[in-house]
């Protein structure tokens, strides 16, 4: 089983970027996703940038993979992507329908976890237009990968979204810029002073989402570190975790340790403890809400109860 | 003089389906009962017998029948997606309105004379996308996300052929559709996989001493003091705490309203304009069918000295969300 590091979703410093990088190279992941998935006006790190850290990280041993924008509204946003699509080198996340039109038959593709893959029918299409691999929507559960690793296309990879605070949404507005009452045209990339996001909370102090510009994210982090051995047992190939601004190299090794079994999923549970940006969640796992969190032992509980 | 815009009309159920046609829709779009459409609300939409009877009444008046199969089937209930397009197809509706690339495969397969329309819920915001779907799957026509602002809109007609409808009225999904797991996140149900945002059954109210509590899936989404109006409670709609602010940090309740450039629409060539709302009543349907034909005939017939009727704006507003319009993503500003 895989390793990777998603597409960094939000808009840090480009030293940052760069330190954050250099650190991975060192790190126990074997993909690693880079680009802008989020917001064009982040132009801190330019694609020059990326194919620059790629090299790095492809000297390191690591299979590099560009990722593209979520959501797709100017013509500037395509001319990138189109400049991604033929970057020469590296295989692209295509996160949106365009960029899959543009890799169609031209470059391998990754059909992120936006481009909403309910079912075996849709990765066949995915399949045949050079996908190499799917990620898995966040709001899928358990019972719905093992029916679609039942009859998933030969050839084609399956990635989990296994930690991190979880993308959500997407929209025209950037909640950001909105909560400081700037126009989004003049948004000050205001975005940048939130590492992790900006958390919304519920009137009575509850963390619930977490804003990242035009993008809302879950407050909680997802962690599935506890399900490895199940995630092991339907032949996933690939676990994504979403990059966080710290501990991310010791979050990287506990799924790493428990994937060779030197920790127990408990003992992974326990060394993620304090390292979360966000309280942890799991519900889309067992099929409740995506903010739930369950235990192992109330799970098999749970679902003895109910004759599952 | 461009061609005709057709104005599109939600059914929900019969008697909103003739306010439809009765006041002036070209065009209705309704829905199985059942989890294969994103209004699947209790009591909603069309079983077979009352399917017959809706297009009979809208084709004897020489309208057309949309049927929208806008959710994504997962592999556990696959069959029952593509029961639906069977059952569309024996039917003979106008159109499907499809999201899920998997079915438009099966459709397009199964029924090449069927003619298929990409549902917002399939999140097309380019024409690099559009393009996708009409080369797999001959599709006609095109609902656009409102994430996209007017020059974005006409960016997008020049760069396809295929048909361009948009939002007119209605409820305004500020995250762009078909890509927005909010619902879920709360509830463990999302437009995507279940048909319903913020679905009733998650929904909960109580009377405390500091108001009117509204929770879902047990977060309190909104508290309103004594005397305020409450709406239908939405996720993206409620009000958050965000830095020690209180306020509506994600969007108000409010309406889309397209009233005031209905012109522009017409010259830029849309095929199709579209009232959000098969969650409402027929009376609602009735209101703003006859308010939109007023406007779009007015608009069609001399567009340079169209300008919205104060009757036309008050009856919208009346019964808008919140009381209130915006332009929404069409207007630069309001992104």
């Amino acid at each position: 089983m895989k390793l990777a590091l998603g597409p960094l979703l939000y808009f840090w410093s480009r030293d940052d970027v760069l330190a954050f990088y250099r650190q991975a190279r060192d790190w126990p992941v074997d993909v690693v996703y880079l680009g802008e998935a989020v917001c064009s006006k982040r132009r801190g790190v330019r694609l020059e940038d990326w194919l620059a850290i790629a090299d790095e990280l492809t000297a390191a041993g690591k299979e590099v993979v560009l990722s593209t924008l979520a959501l797709i509204e100017a013509e500037s946003e395509l001319l990138t992507l189109r400049r991604i699509v033929d970057n020469g080198r590296f295989a692209v996340e295509a996160n949106d329908m365009g960029a899959v039109r543009l890799a169609a038959g031209k470059v391998p593709f990754v059909a992120g976890p936006h481009l909403n893959a309910y079912n075996c029918e849709t990765l066949g299409l995915f399949r045949d237009l050079g996908a190499t691999r799917w990620v898995m929507p966040v709001e899928l559960s358990r019972d719905t990968l093992a029916a679609i690793q039942a009859c998933r296309p030969a050839g084609l990879e399956t990635e989990v979204f296994a930690f991190g605070r979880m993308p959500l949404a997407f929209s025209a507005r950037c909640f950001t810029a909105r909560h400081y009452n700037l126009p989004k045209d003049d948004c000050q990339l205001r975005c940048g002073d939130f590492s992790d996001g900006l958390v919304l909370n519920s009137q009575e102090g509850e963390q619930f989402l977490s804003m990242n510009g035009i993008q809302t994210q879950s407050a909680a982090t997802c962690n599935l570190i506890g399900v490895v051995p199940e995630l092991k047992e339907l032949d996933v190939e690939v676990l994504r975790l979403s990059p966080q601004s710290r501990h991310m190299d010791k979050i990287v090794s506990a799924f790493r340790a428990v994937i060779d079994g030197t920790l127990t999923p408990q003992q992974g549970i326990a060394a993620m403890q304090g390292l979360t940006r966000g309280e942890p969640c799991n519900g889309y796992w067992y099929g409740s809400a995506g903010l739930a969190w369950l235990e192992l032992g109330e799970v098999s509980e749970a679902r003895a109860l109910s004759g599952g | 003089m461009s061609r005709k815009v057709e104005l599109v009309c939600p059914a929900g159920s019969l008697p909103a389906l003739r306010a439809a046609v009765d006041n002036g829709a070209d065009a209705v779009y309704m829905g199985f009962r059942d989890g294969t459409n994103a209004r699947n609300f209790p009591g909603l939409n069309f079983d077979e017998r009352a399917a017959r009877e809706g297009i009979r009444y809208a084709r004897e008046r020489g309208r057309k029948v949309l049927l929208a199969l806008n959710t994504y089937p997962q592999p556990q209930g696959w069959n029952i997606w593509t029961g639906a397009v069977d059952k569309a197809a024996e039917l003979g509706v106008d159109a499907l309105i499809l999201a899920d690339i998997g079915l438009m495969r099966y459709a397009h397969k199964t029924h090449p004379q069927l003619r298929l329309h990409l549902s917002v819920q399939g999140s097309a915001t380019s024409h690099e996308a559009i393009n996708l779907y009409r080369e797999q799957f001959n599709i006609q026509r095109v609902v656009l996300p409102r994430v996209l602002s007017m020059a974005q809109v006409k960016r997008v007609m020049d760069n396809t052929d295929a048909e361009i409808e948009v939002f007119a009225f209605g409820s305004l999904c500020v995250m762009v559709e078909g890509r927005c797991y909010l619902s879920s996140y709360a509830t463990g149900e999302s437009p995507n996989t279940c048909g319903a945002c913020s679905p009733a059954k998650a929904v909960e109210w109580r009377e405390t001493s500091k108001g009117r509590e509204v929770r879902l899936g047990g977060v309190l989404i909104d508290l309103y003091k004594p005397g305020e109006a409450a709406g239908y409670p939405v996720l993206c709609k409620g009000r958050y705490e965000v830095n020690g602010a209180v306020n509506y940090a994600i969007e108000e309740p409010t309406s889309l309203s397209v009233l005031d450039i209905l012109p522009e629409l017409v010259r830029m060539g849309i095929s199709a304009i579209k009232v959000e709302g098969r969650q409402r009543s027929p009376a609602y349907v009735a209101q703003v069918t006859k308010v939109l034909r007023e406007a779009l005939d007015a608009a069609e017939r001399s567009p340079d000295t169209y300008s919205p009727r104060s009757d036309w704006v008050a009856a919208l507003d009346k019964v808008a969300e919140g009381s209130t319009h915006t332009l929404g993503a069409l207007d630069r500003a309001w992104q």
